[in-house]
């Protein structure tokens, strides 16, 4: 298809666009799919930018972190902490490490135990915060040294827990573009099925106009016009609704967690603005190949 | 000008005409006669490639109608007016509008031409009726609209199946005075009818041949009118 022929689709034709009648259950019908899909595929775009920031924000944020814990005695608490400290200081690839003060960890355990935690009757680890640094951090070796100089440290690099959290995120990025995908060839299936019914609904229509020497083309075109508009404007209806349940939603916060985020945010706004361009395009496309068909099949 | 050469043509395991041959001359007048069902519309239907011939050879404009394309057959039959029958409306359309589609689907349409509508469909007496549509016409004024949208690229061949068939005597013999003016304009006419006084109307207005379906073949129907 060149680029001619598909300016000329495009190109409003107020004339030849009336020889298709106004009106019709497929007229109803590709408004109401394409203004349903467009919803749903603002809520699939929604789910999958949110999954692909937290997924960024877990990888990036806990990709740096380490964190060495001290279960050790009282009255050696102390002493490790500061033995584990000169240690951390003389490895290389660590850009810094510090001790959690006593108000720190309680602020990490108070959702657990409420504010008013008593942590200096509890037996409580003490954490070292660790960031690394250039060339990166040999955990392995670090363990060992520790293993003889820190008999009570536990290095934590967090990735067993890490990993999947972030691989979770990604998948649920996938789903969201599969779902887009479906939503798409779901519409596709749709428009085709509404398109085929409107060629035979005025079959007799193409006749007369093939009687007065119409070629298929301009036949189709009036089709293809009519169904990629109508799939143009159901779509934006549809993502105009969507993207008012999307600000409906509550507002991120570090409280809420996932659930709370899943919105838009940034340059990511503007995004759903392509739905109905591409919801025209499927139109556009499965009319087309409909049109050609069945035009073909009534010669 | 159309051109039928040992054409037969065969529908449902059925031979409807068979070894048929017939030339129409460019301004000829030619009726087309027979009973129903003997094959008139089917005639006219291979003129314009609404049918393909099963064997033979049919040649329209000097071109083999079999070879044709879709976009070459759209092409021959902006040359070819036809006139149904049943004329064939797009009802939520005008007359206005019905009747100016083939310079619409010809993409020769323009704002200048509501004139030129007004002023055809004054020749067929319709002048006041370009804002009707097809469902308020009588049988007579749908007719006369047929025939104006058949004309309106001014065509070399007009073809009309019955066109008289759902119209009073008067009516018809106004038809077959449009269509005898066509003629002396130099078109060439085709009329697929079974109605005998219309033909022995025109015996005095055009030197017409009849042609009669019989046996699925075509002959000449005695001495030319």
């Amino acid at each position: 298809m060149s680029k001619g022929m598909i300016r000329s689709l495009l190109k409003r034709d107020t004339r030849a666009d009336r020889v298709v009648p106004p009106t019709g259950y497929t007229a109803h019908l590709t408004l109401f799919v394409s203004g349903a899909m467009a919803f749903l595929a603002v809520f699939a775009l929604a789910l999958s930018l949110a999954s692909g920031r937290l997924a960024d924000r877990w990888g990036t944020e806990l990709a740096g972190a380490v964190t060495l814990r001290i279960s050790a005695p009282a009255d050696q608490m102390d002493a490790q902490t500061e033995a584990a400290l000169t240690v951390l200081s003389q490895t290389p690839g660590i850009a810094s490490a510090r001790a959690l003060t006593t108000e720190e960890q309680a602020a990490l355990l108070s959702p657990w135990f409420g504010p008013d935690l008593p942590l200096d009757t509890l037996p409580v680890p003490q954490l070292i915060e660790i960031i690394e640094g250039e060339p990166g951090l040999d955990a392995a070796g670090l363990r060992l040294r520790l293993g003889a100089e820190v008999p009570g440290a536990v290095l934590d690099d967090h990735t067993r827990w890490r990993e999947p959290l972030v691989e979770a995120a990604r998948s649920l990025r996938r789903l969201g573009w599969v779902s887009i995908l479906l939503i798409g060839g779901a519409t596709a299936a749709m428009i085709t099925l509404a398109a085929n019914a409107s060629l035979a609904a005025n079959a007799q229509i193409i006749e007369v106009l093939r009687l007065v020497g119409a070629r298929d083309s301009f036949i189709a075109r009036a089709f293809v016009r009519r169904f990629t508009y109508r799939a143009f404007f159901g779509a934006v209806v549809g993502v105009l609704l969507g993207m008012t349940g999307v600000l409906l939603l509550p507002e991120a916060s570090d409280a809420g967690g996932f659930l709370t985020g899943l919105g838009f945010q940034g340059y990511g706004w503007l995004l759903p603005a392509l739905i109905p361009v591409l919801g025209a395009a499927v139109a556009f496309l499965a009319t087309w190949s409909a049109a050609s068909r069945k035009l073909k099949e009534l010669s | 000008m159309i051109e039928l050469e040992n054409l037969s043509y065969t529908y449902g395991g059925g031979e409807l005409l068979s070894d048929v041959s017939l030339r129409l001359q460019p301004g000829s007048f030619h009726f087309l006669t027979g009973p129903s069902g003997a094959g008139k519309t089917t005639i006219l239907k291979l003129c314009y490639g609404a049918l393909l011939p099963t064997t033979g050879r049919l040649s329209v404009f000097k071109q083999d109608i079999a070879r044709l394309d879709r976009d070459q057959l759209a092409l021959m039959r902006r040359r070819i007016g036809v006139v149904h029958q049943d004329c064939q409306f797009l009802d939520h359309m005008t007359l206005a509008e019905n009747v100016a589609l083939p310079l619409t689907v010809s993409g020769q349409i323009d704002t200048a031409q509501r004139e030129d509508l007004s002023e055809l469909l004054s020749w067929v007496g319709l002048g006041t009726r370009l804002d009707s549509h097809p469902p308020e016409l009588s049988g007579g004024e749908r007719q006369r609209a047929a025939l104006a949208r058949a004309v309106i690229l001014s065509p070399d061949v007009v073809l009309a199946d019955e066109p008289t068939g759902n119209v009073d005597w008067e009516m018809s013999q106004r038809l077959l005075r449009l269509l005898v003016e066509l003629n002396k304009m130099g078109k060439t006419v085709l009329i697929a009818t079974h109605d005998m006084s219309l033909i022995r109307a025109a015996k005095s207005q055009v030197q017409a041949r009849v042609l009669r379906i019989s046996q699925r073949q075509v002959q000449l129907a005695g001495a030319d009118l």
